[in-house]
């Protein structure tokens, strides 16, 4: 082949596929470092401890800063996460501005009720090892939708070797299939 | 295979024309329920969008001998939708578990077939983009994902409720709901208990005793369309008139009236 073509398309597709994905995407970081694993082994607490049910079966998604307060009152170590917690946060009863990975466009209906309590579906099935992580990876979001990168998923190809990769409209689908749950378009949609 | 899905329903409703006074509390409630933004001030009422309208209907006969009837119209949630039929990017869809027709506003491509198609005006086509009141948003319902510019939309027996009954039954580890605890917005608003509301597959529910009411009444029944909402009337006319079977109106010539549509 011609050297000249050759080099263009591998130059096209070296943009294509790894030049412009990353302009796609804003990473940002996330307002405090959390740690998840240390709660999870050292405090023994389960998913459901901080991220629960309300009374009439609404998922409470991610805590607010009151349900730190039991435990962090005051510092509980040295490091600079925690300080910034219990000074920024804590004590002046603030919110913490997280950026939600998870996060759906806003004409998704998802019940985690009926994936949790009535399929019996583990968190890490969707939600990947993300209850074990040491600390908090950059939130990235795409430029053009202002969805988070884990609905598409880390590979630009879409999906990836893992069930909980992406959380795409196909794999919501492709689930109910292998169940043999009904699809309608109100099922999901709102 | 162990069922997922639960029990099928079919959601009804009967609306009772001689408990109705056209209060129009059907319509605000449906508003505020579905996010269906108020039309900018100043501007005349083509602007406004409704997924529940009243009709104002008469006898066609004169002072003393005129009635009139108020007739909240809602989609009738056909079991065979003339809208589903047309649309050309399967925007509409019959949900299977629970007979209500659904429009799907981010797939449809404002062709608004389906508003041809639709033979009660059901169907209302969002020539703009919602604007609410500064402030309003904050009022927004977060179970229900407002439309945007270019698309058409419709009742769908508030699902952004149904979805919170189910939540609420899941939590609670039923896959089926309990009678009542579903309901929307028009029906709950309705000062005079004229909405009655329900799933048609539950025998001993009200919607289905009142479904072969000696009163009951389907709108424009002969065309074959299958609604799902019901009519009472005790008067003839608005029963004739409901129908609108040519053969009938032809026998009762004076009984063609007049429709009007509020606001």
């Amino acid at each position: 082949m011609n050297r000249t073509a050759f080099v263009g398309v591998a130059a096209g597709l070296a943009l294509g596929w790894l030049g412009l994905p990353a302009l796609l995407y804003v990473r940002q970081a996330q307002p405090l470092d959390f740690n998840h694993a240390v709660h999870a082994e050292q405090a023994g607490m389960s998913c459901a401890d901080c991220h629960g049910f309300a009374a009439d079966g609404s998922f409470g998604g991610i805590p607010p800063t009151s349900s730190c307060t039991a435990c962090h009152a005051e510092a509980l170590g040295e490091s600079a996460a925690e300080l910034q917690l219990v000074e920024q946060y804590v004590v002046p009863e603030r919110e913490i501005p997280w950026l939600v990975y998870f996060r759906q466009p806003q004409n998704v209906l998802f019940s985690h009720a009926a994936h949790v309590v009535l399929a019996e579906i583990e968190c890490r099935r969707c939600h990947g090892d993300h209850g074990l992580s040491t600390t908090l990876p950059p939130y990235e979001y795409n430029r053009i939708s202002t969805y988070s990168r884990r609905i598409w998923g880390p590979r630009i190809a879409g999906g990836g070797a893992d069930p909980w990769d992406s959380m795409k409209m196909s794999d919501c689908s492709g689930c109910h299939a292998e169940r043999g749950v009904t699809d309608s378009c109100l099922m999901c949609h709102r | 295979m162990e069922d997922r899905d639960g029990k099928a329903a079919r959601y009804g409703m009967v609306i009772d024309l001689d408990r109705c006074t056209g209060c129009g509390a059907c319509m605000t409630a449906c508003a505020v329920e579905n996010n269906v933004a108020v039309p900018p001030a100043g501007e005349g009422p083509n602007r406004s969008l409704t997924w529940m309208r009243v009709y104002r209907v008469n006898n066609g006969r004169r002072f003393p001998e005129q009635r009139t009837v108020c007739v909240p119209i809602p989609c009738q949630q056909c079991d065979h939708a003339p809208c589903i039929h047309v649309c050309p990017v399967t925007a509409v869809q019959l949900d299977p578990r629970t007979g209500i027709v659904a429009q799907v506003p981010e797939r449809c491509m404002g062709c608004r077939y389906c508003m041809a198609a639709c033979p009660y005006h059901a169907r209302y086509f969002n020539w703009f983009d919602p604007v609410w009141p500064e402030g309003m948003e904050n009022t927004l319902n977060p179970d229900v994902s407002p439309r945007m510019r270019g698309v058409a939309e419709k009742c769908n027996f508030c699902h952004g409720r149904l979805a919170r009954a189910r939540d609420r039954a899941a939590a609670e580890g039923r896959r089926d709901l309990r009678p009542g605890e579903y309901l929307p917005a028009c029906a709950e608003a309705c000062p005079h208990g004229a909405i009655v509301f329900g799933d048609l597959n539950d025998p001993g529910s009200d919607v289905a005793r009142l479904h072969d009411d000696p009163r009951a009444f389907r709108l424009l029944d002969a065309l074959g369309t299958g609604p799902k909402i019901t009519y009472l009337s005790r008067e003839g006319w608005v029963r004739r008139i409901g129908k609108s079977r040519l053969d009938l109106l032809r026998a009762d010539r004076e009984s063609v009236g007049e429709v009007r549509a509020h606001g």
